[in-house]
């Protein structure tokens, strides 16, 4: 630089640009901090006050000491039926898009009919489940209820993770198999499906968590009550979750640690989640590292 | 001895051979019917998605049509006067608080996301990017009514006391949380639009003398622009949306929000709060209805925006 003398306008230019840096850095460990404060705010006042008696035992209406049982069993429960039932058609409608699907018109209705219903809000499933179980075949608010609606829900989000996956995979390996005289349908099984596993399990854990947090579409399809029993595998009986607990524990709730059970069933809550995102992942993550080995 | 050996190992082969064939065949056979079966049913599933989608218009529009035997549409929408109890159906006010409500979120999310983008995909070295993407995945994850209680048990508390009025609910809790709520979204597709400007961009405005700055705001930026837009809009979709974060911190009465710090109500809040109080048959659940189909509608045109943007860009 020895010769030349900067001029007014570059060095202000110079001298805003690291400051400009400077102001990034700044918001970027800010809005980290914020994440973190957020985690430690929820798990810190919750998590050390529960003991296995909270998780197991039945509510109380009246009295201190009411646990969670029934609701976190209809979590796992309605999750697990919604996955059920959401899974195989959300997998095959995202293998369709990215494996089968030709570049039409019809495509393209297909297309926007997935983004517009993974744009849908969704206390508008909420509505659509209450108007298909509660009025049309008058069953009421019911478990069953609950677990379809939420996995209409997760439906859009599951073709997308698995088209995405599915299109990643490279074309090679299918022009491969098809080498090798297979059909498309046998080259999608041993091909493109264990390539793309490790992608769609990532996938199905972001949706499982998500829906496990889901409280609008379940306050309105499986109701503000459970049947007061643990272990109730009956599909018809009605199915409050954690989410929804957590909602009527704050707002309607007149037992008197109802703060204190609003604190846990938070913690668990986002617990839980966390769970599903990481451990779901880490035999695949195991699975990973022996395949560079 | 040797040749008996191999005579007899093709006449025993040649015996075989039929049946070999047919075992082929059939298995061939049996590969192109699970090819076929395969095929239907992965169309099938697509089609089921569009099924729901249409339940979802059918279901929710039929009902909301109903409404207007009643109430007109002139009243609905531009009525102000929302008492259900004495037949008043005017929807206006939480058509106007939810884009109200929707406008103050974009104010303070977008330079915070932009910003976050920004930082990841043009200053930050590489591993940042790796720490950090997680860490906003995680924001995604956490279930919207955790953030209502934590706006509810925490960030109520620090509005009253900086405002010193009311309970401190209303615009600007729902706003804020939302905010959050958001930020994950937006920062993650636009930095995806500032990644994908290609390099030589950069390098010309370097080249020319450009600081770090005056590259990302004059070239990188405005080229990722469609890009930016389309993740506002997603972030717009799921800010419009969202219920339960909302319904818990804007003290939910229905009036027009004059103030930041007002209870008031959006369309999102007023249909949770309301729909289990009323009969399945009346005017009131109609209306409800309604402006569950106007959300929809809303979103409609908004995921319609994204490709119509995406279009221009592609060609």
């Amino acid at each position: 630089m020895t010769g030349f003398k900067l001029s007014r306008k570059t060095s202000r230019s110079l001298l805003w640009d690291r400051v400009a840096t400077g102001c990034f850095y700044a918001l970027g460990a800010g809005i980290l901090l914020l994440v973190f404060w957020l985690l430690f705010t929820i798990l810190s006042k919750g998590l050390p006050q529960i003991s296995w008696d909270f998780l197991i035992k039945l509510p109380e209406e009246i009295d201190a000491g009411g646990g969670i049982g029934p609701m976190l069993f209809n979590s796992f429960y309605i999750l697990f039926l919604s996955l059920l039932i959401s899974v195989p058609i959300g997998v095959g409608a995202g293998i369709y898009m990215a494996e089968y699907a030709p570049n039409n018109r019809f495509t393209e209705i297909l297309r926007i009919c997935v983004e517009s219903l993974s744009s849908v809000p969704s206390i508008v499933f909420g509505l659509l489940g209450l108007a298909i179980f509660a009025e049309y075949f008058g069953i009421g608010l019911t478990i069953l209820g609950g677990a379809v609606s939420l996995a209409f829900l997760n439906l859009p989000m599951l073709a997308r993770v698995t088209e995405e996956a599915v299109r990643a995979v490279p074309n090679e390996l299918r022009h491969a198999a098809y080498g090798l005289g297979t059909t498309q349908f046998h080259m999608i099984r041993t091909v493109v499906i264990p390539t793309a596993m490790q992608a769609i399990i990532t996938g199905i854990c972001l949706v499982a968590g998500r829906a496990f947090g889901e409280s609008a579409v379940i306050i309105l399809t499986a109701g503000l009550s459970t049947s007061g029993e643990m272990w109730d595998f009956n599909l018809f009986s009605p199915g409050e979750t954690l989410a929804v607990h957590l909602w009527y524990v704050q707002s309607e709730a007149i037992v008197e640690d109802a703060r204190q059970i609003a604190d846990k069933a938070a913690a668990v809550l986002v617990f839980v989640v966390l769970l599903i995102n990481m451990v779901f992942r880490v035999p695949l993550w195991i699975n990973n590292r022996k395949l560079r080995k | 001895m040797n040749i008996s050996a191999h005579k007899a190992a093709r006449e025993a082969g040649a015996e075989l051979h039929p049946r070999h064939r047919w075992n082929l065949t059939s298995r061939r056979a049996r590969a192109r019917v699970v090819n076929w079966l395969f095929k239907y049913y992965f169309l099938f599933s697509i089609l089921a998605l569009c099924l729901v989608l249409a339940m979802v218009i059918f279901f929710i529009g039929k009902t909301a049509m109903l409404t207007f035997q009643e109430v007109t549409p002139a009243e609905f929408f531009f009525s102000f006067d929302w008492t259900p109890e004495e037949d008043r159906f005017g929807a206006a006010l939480f058509i106007v608080n939810t884009l109200s409500l929707t406008l103050l979120t974009l104010i303070i999310a977008v330079p915070l996301s932009l910003g976050m983008a920004i930082l990841i995909a043009e200053i930050a070295p590489a591993w940042v990017k790796k720490f950090v993407s997680p860490l906003l995945d995680l924001l995604v994850g956490i279930p919207s009514i955790v953030y209502g209680y934590l706006g509810l048990t925490v960030l109520l508390p620090l509005l009253r006391e900086l405002s010193g009025e009311g309970l401190g609910d209303g615009l600007l809790a729902a706003a804020l949380v939302l905010t959050i709520m958001i930020l994950p979204t937006i920062s993650r597709i636009s930095e995806d639009a500032i990644s994908a400007v290609p390099r030589k961009y950069r390098d010309a405005s370097y080249a020319l003398g450009a600081t770090r700055l005056q590259t990302t705001f004059r070239v990188v930026l405005p080229a990722a622009g469609r890009g930016i837009v389309a993740a506002i809009i997603l972030g717009m979709t799921r800010a419009i949306g969202e219920t339960m974060a909302v319904v818990m911190v804007i003290g939910n009465t229905p009036q027009l929000a004059k103030s930041l710090f007002a209870p008031t109500s959006v369309l999102t809040s007023n249909i949770v709060m309301q729909i289990s109080n009323v009969d399945f048959d009346s005017t009131w659940n109609y209306s409800l209805h309604l402006m569950a189909f106007l959300l929809l509608l809303i979103s409609f045109v908004l995921i319609l925006i994204i490709r119509i943007i995406g279009r221009k860009g592609g060609a």
